[in-house]
């Protein structure tokens, strides 16, 4: 008998891995105390000795990698991304949440504030509320910037409760739009010799904002017009401007542009044996989301079938009690993700999605240049 | 920058400034994944300081030339992520609106049974 190598063996599959050791690669196996096997097989040498290659190719990526939305409306978004891994998928989450920039209100200009709400808390209230404008228009404000029509927005309140009139209740729809800069005026050195036409104000706009193209049909203002900003009682005033710059949710919460922005990996599973009758009317009933269902088969007897896994939740109440973790084995698919993303109204969703993607390629493209 | 030996090419450590996790783990992804490369991590000093460390030991190349390969990697990955998103984005809006006007059809063809489709 001559000498084979254990890997001639004719059991021993080469090229393909065998197929648990593809289940412990693509899947994560959710076990009612903890999930297993979670890590990402990463390395390209991984399975050399099996002789599979693990390593990235470009083509093979573009080739593996699929997108499908399933629902899409103004303000929020729920697509499919199939092939892509958890890092780049962890990466978009961040930047979606913390670096695609937007306008919120930074300065405060207070004239008169005679209502309970103490003047720091209005500012901080005024700075968290959504305005509905495209921030790739504008331009980042540094120190030293003058604000000008490329790097502001400015609003206007002034609300007035009369004496002897009812309580009133001061709501986002009352935040002005001024298009033509600040009205207030600056305190200047030596009023004798202002003889200019234009006093000087806290922004130097050079020009009407609602001049520009792309304000001409779309008014800048709050996203939603029903956010209680404060309460006046009779007699109380509030008189203020305020100054919107763009920023990122990196320095400020109020800058980040989505609500949230959330993935799950897809749930799969699987009846290990047949579930009939009793048994799969137990696990039917057991299901907090209805994910079996009865399906009839021959001879009146019943058994159960997986009809909508994508709403699992995972709460493992079906591998919960004697012997049903043999039954039913729960599972994730570790490249398949669910993303969710609910805009504040700035942008759309789908735009939010490709700012952030070509926000990774242009952190790419500074290392790549440093690194030359 | 880059801290290494310039006798050995193959191994060094990059120290990036004003990056987070958000780059850091995907271009250790991409790393990995090149047959080149024999080990790769990344550390962060410390979280108050926006400073990454990336380290590559590789099997013959420069350290730097296979970062930059990997990195070039990673944006073909982001470039490809977006045409397909987009496409994704259009085709799901062509087929609402094919679906809006099929059941608007429908509900003509309820309502005015004798008209057609385009009559109004």
């Amino acid at each position: 008998m001559h000498r084979v190598s254990a890997l001639d063996m004719p059991d021993v599959p080469m090229g393909q891995l065998p197929p648990h050791l593809e289940l412990q690669r693509t899947r994560v196996l959710c076990a009612s105390d903890a999930p297993t096997h979670t890590e990402n097989i990463q390395y390209s040498g991984a399975y050399a000795s099996m002789g599979v290659d693990n390593s990235l190719q470009l083509d093979q990526f573009c080739k593996n990698c699929r997108v499908e939305v399933i629902r899409l409306t103004e303000d929020d978004m729920e697509f499919d991304m199939i092939g892509i891994d958890p890092s780049l998928a962890n990466a978009f989450r961040r930047i979606l949440i913390a670096e695609v920039p937007t306008m919120a209100i930074e300065k405060v200009l207070i004239a008169n504030n005679m209502s309970v709400v103490q003047d720091e808390v209005l500012a901080h209230r005024l700075g968290l509320i959504p305005i509905k404008v495209d921030p790739r228009l504008f331009e980042y404000m540094s120190e030293n910037d003058t604000p000008n029509e490329k790097n502001t927005i400015v609003f206007k309140l002034h609300v007035q409760c009369k004496r002897g009139a009812p309580r009133l209740t001061v709501k986002s729809d009352e935040l002005k739009w001024l298009p033509n800069g600040s009205e207030l005026l600056l305190a200047t050195e030596n009023p004798a010799s202002n003889s200019s036409s234009r006093p000087k104000t806290y922004t130097s706009f050079s020009c009407s904002q609602d001049s520009l193209p792309e304000f001409s049909n779309n008014l800048i203002g709050p996203k939603h017009p029903d956010i209680i900003i404060a309460k006046l009682g009779p007699g109380q005033e509030i008189e203020l401007e305020a100054h919107a710059v763009k920023g990122m949710g990196k320095t400020h919460a109020k800058w980040s542009p989505v609500s949230t922005a959330w993935y799950r990996m897809l749930p799969e599973i699987v009846l290990l044996e047949e579930v009939e009758d009793e048994m799969a009317e137990e696990l039917v009933k057991k299901c907090p989301v209805n994910v079996f269902d009865i399906e009839d088969v021959a001879k009146g007897k019943k058994r159960a079938a997986v009809a909508r896994p994508r709403a699992c939740t995972l709460c493992r109440e079906c591998i919960r009690g004697e012997d049903w973790d043999k039954r039913v084995a729960l599972r994730r698919v570790k490249d398949h993700f669910i993303f969710t993303i609910e805009s504040t109204g700035g942008l759309p969703p789908e735009v939010l999605f490709t700012e952030a993607v070509k926000i990774l390629e242009d952190k790419c493209e500074r290392v790549i240049t440093e690194l030359s | 920058m880059e801290h290494g030996s310039l006798k050995d090419q193959r191994a060094s450590t990059f120290s990036l400034t004003d990056e987070d996790h958000t780059l850091a783990n995907s271009v250790r992804f991409t790393l990995n994944q090149d047959p080149r490369v024999t080990f790769c991590g990344y550390s962060i000093p410390h979280p108050s300081d926006a400073r990454v460390n990336i380290r590559v030991q590789t099997t013959g190349d420069p350290a730097s030339e296979v970062l930059k390969d990997s990195l070039q990697d990673l944006m073909g990955m982001c470039q490809h992520v977006r045409s397909i998103f987009d496409k994704a984005v259009i085709e799901f809006r062509m087929s609402r609106l094919a679906l809006l006007a099929v059941v608007g059809s429908y509900v003509q063809q309820s309502v005015y049974p004798e008209t057609g489709p385009l009559e109004n």
